[in-house]
């Protein structure tokens, strides 16, 4: 008994200075893994202004955000009816498009393939919107995800409508 | 580990052994003895150990020309190729470098495969094998986003996205390898760094790799144990080492032939186009040594579950030692696997094909088929085959056929008659 005992006291040292000893390797570790995590001036750039007064209906203009792609799209109305008679349940990954367009006139999302990050192509594919060349992910007009291995609608930003010519993207 | 007791002449030599024995280890690898009948295949280590070196050297020497940044990187490139002297040349073996060591690297494998040399007492040399040819995959990937050109750029964008499939974290992981929300400058320069570093890992675990396999000795055609060293072994030097060098020099006119007549035809045109973050080329591939796993990965419709098998058609090469549970090493003696074990080599370089081509209509159903064959080889023929192959007499000695003839199917089946 008097043995256990002292085992149990050195056992108890142990697992102290053991534990300790991680919570201070974990300590010096960190700022050597998070240091590859964006850094303050990848940061910095987290907003962005765009003129889109010379965009006409139909047309797209693609403009750099945080160094991926940004889709701004004046839809024709075609495009919105089409967009909007979707049924939620043919979606694979299911939102409605006044939940995607603010204003139904402007498209804005991410230039960017959900699957593995490709920069889809405008105008094509089966559903008249978008179609990404790398693994053939189809989306529709309102950049729905409708056909192929994307998991997720192509995503939509942080943004706001400055005035009537400015959108500021984040 | 070695029988003779090497003593140095001369007593600088005496005087420096005593302090480290290197002198005594150069004599092992002298004597190391080697069964006698290793075919060519088995001389594809010495080929590998060449292609590392040569990477290291080009390499250390291109980085004193490149330029690690965005902005710079893709120009510093054409400056290595049209100013810095014979920088085409070092560049080119390089870059064809890496093609040629894949191609020796899977020779190396399938001769694995075929003999047997993955099973008791070699699992170790096989894992250790397999972590380097994983890091090789790695190096290459980072290589050649380096270049920073089109294909550069959406390759690692494709590649770093694999990671986004992970539930939960795959985000953060994935800005964690980008440094940012999208492959960028601080990417590049990471690459770069871990390019540089992870050769110096595969050099350690060649030693390693060698040092395992010293252990236990080479396997051989015939796939069974020796007796070292013996009337079935020779010493590795000169045998084996002239053997090598032979071999190493007709590889190097494969070799030749690429670097200096056909430069560019392992890589794509459009990596001659710098990086462009709003434009994807209409088709992305890979290099050629990963179009296997890369129609693996399109031939699951499901993005989680395409990273998976194509993860898993590498770990189940780590642990295929447990997978095939026959106790004959060489297919010269297992009939039924050796049949297999050609669908298998067809079943790869068919994924290789349709990893190429776009991911639609029949390419997509043939990955499908090819994908589903790939994993039941080794899941589910292999283990049964252990249980139900009926193999053929293998015989007690190297010197043992041959005394009637060749080591070959035939012979193994007329002893067997006699």
């Amino acid at each position: 008994m008097e043995e256990d005992k002292k085992t149990n006291r050195r056992d108890f040292i142990f697992t102290a200075s053991y534990a300790l000893g991680a919570v201070g390797v974990g300590a010096a570790v960190w700022p050597l893994i998070d240091q590859m995590n964006p850094d303050a001036s990848v940061k910095a750039l987290a907003s962005t202004e765009v003129d889109i007064s010379g965009v006409e209906k139909g047309q797209s203009i693609t403009v750099l955000w945080r160094g991926k792609p940004v889709f701004i799209r004046r839809r024709t109305e075609e495009e919105i009816v089409k967009a909007k008679d979707v049924k939620l349940e043919d979606l694979p990954h299911p939102e409605t498009d006044e939940e995607r367009a603010k204003n139904p006139e402007w498209l804005v999302m991410l230039g960017v393939c959900t699957h593995l990050g490709c920069v889809p192509l405008g105008d094509k594919g089966e559903y008249g919107g978008w179609f990404c060349p790398c693994h053939g992910s189809h989306y529709d007009t309102s950049g729905r995800i409708r056909k192929g291995p994307a998991p997720t609608n192509m995503e939509v930003p942080k943004y706001e409508f400055v005035n009537a010519n400015t959108i500021k993207i984040g | 580990m070695s029988d003779h007791e090497y003593t140095p002449k001369s007593k600088l030599g005496k005087w420096f052994n005593d302090r480290l024995p290197l002198l005594t280890l150069s004599n092992h690898l002298q004597e190391y003895p080697t069964p006698k009948n290793l075919n060519y295949w088995w001389t594809f280590g010495g080929i590998l150990t060449f292609c590392l070196i040569a990477q290291i050297i080009t390499g250390l020497i291109l980085a004193m020309h490149y330029v690690a940044s965005a902005d710079l990187a893709f120009g510093s490139v054409e400056h290595i190729m049209r100013d810095v002297n014979y920088g085409w040349l070092i560049r080119y073996v390089h870059a064809n470098g890496a093609s040629m060591f894949f191609l020796a690297v899977y020779i190396h494998i399938f001769r694995s495969l075929y003999y047997g040399s993955y099973k008791s007492p070699r699992e170790v040399i096989w894992i250790i094998g397999m972590i380097i040819y994983f890091l090789m995959m790695a190096t290459a990937f980072m290589g050649y986003v380096l270049p920073w050109g089109q294909m550069s750029f959406w390759g690692a964008t494709v590649i770093t996205n694999l990671f986004s499939a992970i539930p939960l974290v795959g985000e953060s992981v994935t800005n964690w390898l980008w440094g940012g929300y999208a492959v960028d400058n601080p990417t590049l320069i990471r690459f770069y760094s871990l390019h540089y570093l992870f050769p110096f890992l595969i050099f350690g675990l060649v030693i390693l790799h060698i040092w395992a396999l010293h252990v236990p000795g080479n396997n051989n055609p015939i796939g069974i144990d020796i007796k070292k060293p013996s009337k079935d072994t020779v010493p590795f030097h000169p045998y084996i080492v002239i053997k090598d060098l032979f071999a190493l020099l007709i590889f190097l006119i494969v070799f030749a032939f690429f670097v200096f007549y056909s430069p560019n035809i392992l890589g794509h045109a459009d990596n001659y186009i710098e990086a462009n973050p709003l434009v994807t080329p209409a088709h992305i591939v890979p290099e050629w040594y990963l179009l296997p796993f890369y129609a693996i990965l399109r031939s699951i419709p499901d993005k989680l579950f395409g990273v998976i098998a194509m993860f898993a058609a590498i770990f189940v090469l780590v642990i295929l030692p447990w997978l095939d549970t026959s106790k004959v090493r060489s297919a010269i003696f297992r009939p039924l696997y050796k049949q297999f074990y050609w669908f298998l080599v067809a079943d790869v370089l068919i994924l290789g094909y349709v990893g190429a081509m776009p991911a639609e209509g029949l390419y997509l159903l043939v990955a499908r088929v090819a994908t589903a064959y790939y994993f039941l080889h080794f899941l589910v023929i292999l283990p049964l085959l252990g249980a139900k192959e009926k193999t053929l007499d293998i015989p007690l000695s190297l010197t043992e056929p041959v005394l009637g003839g060749s080591p070959n199917e035939s012979m193994a089946k007329n002893k067997k008659e006699i």
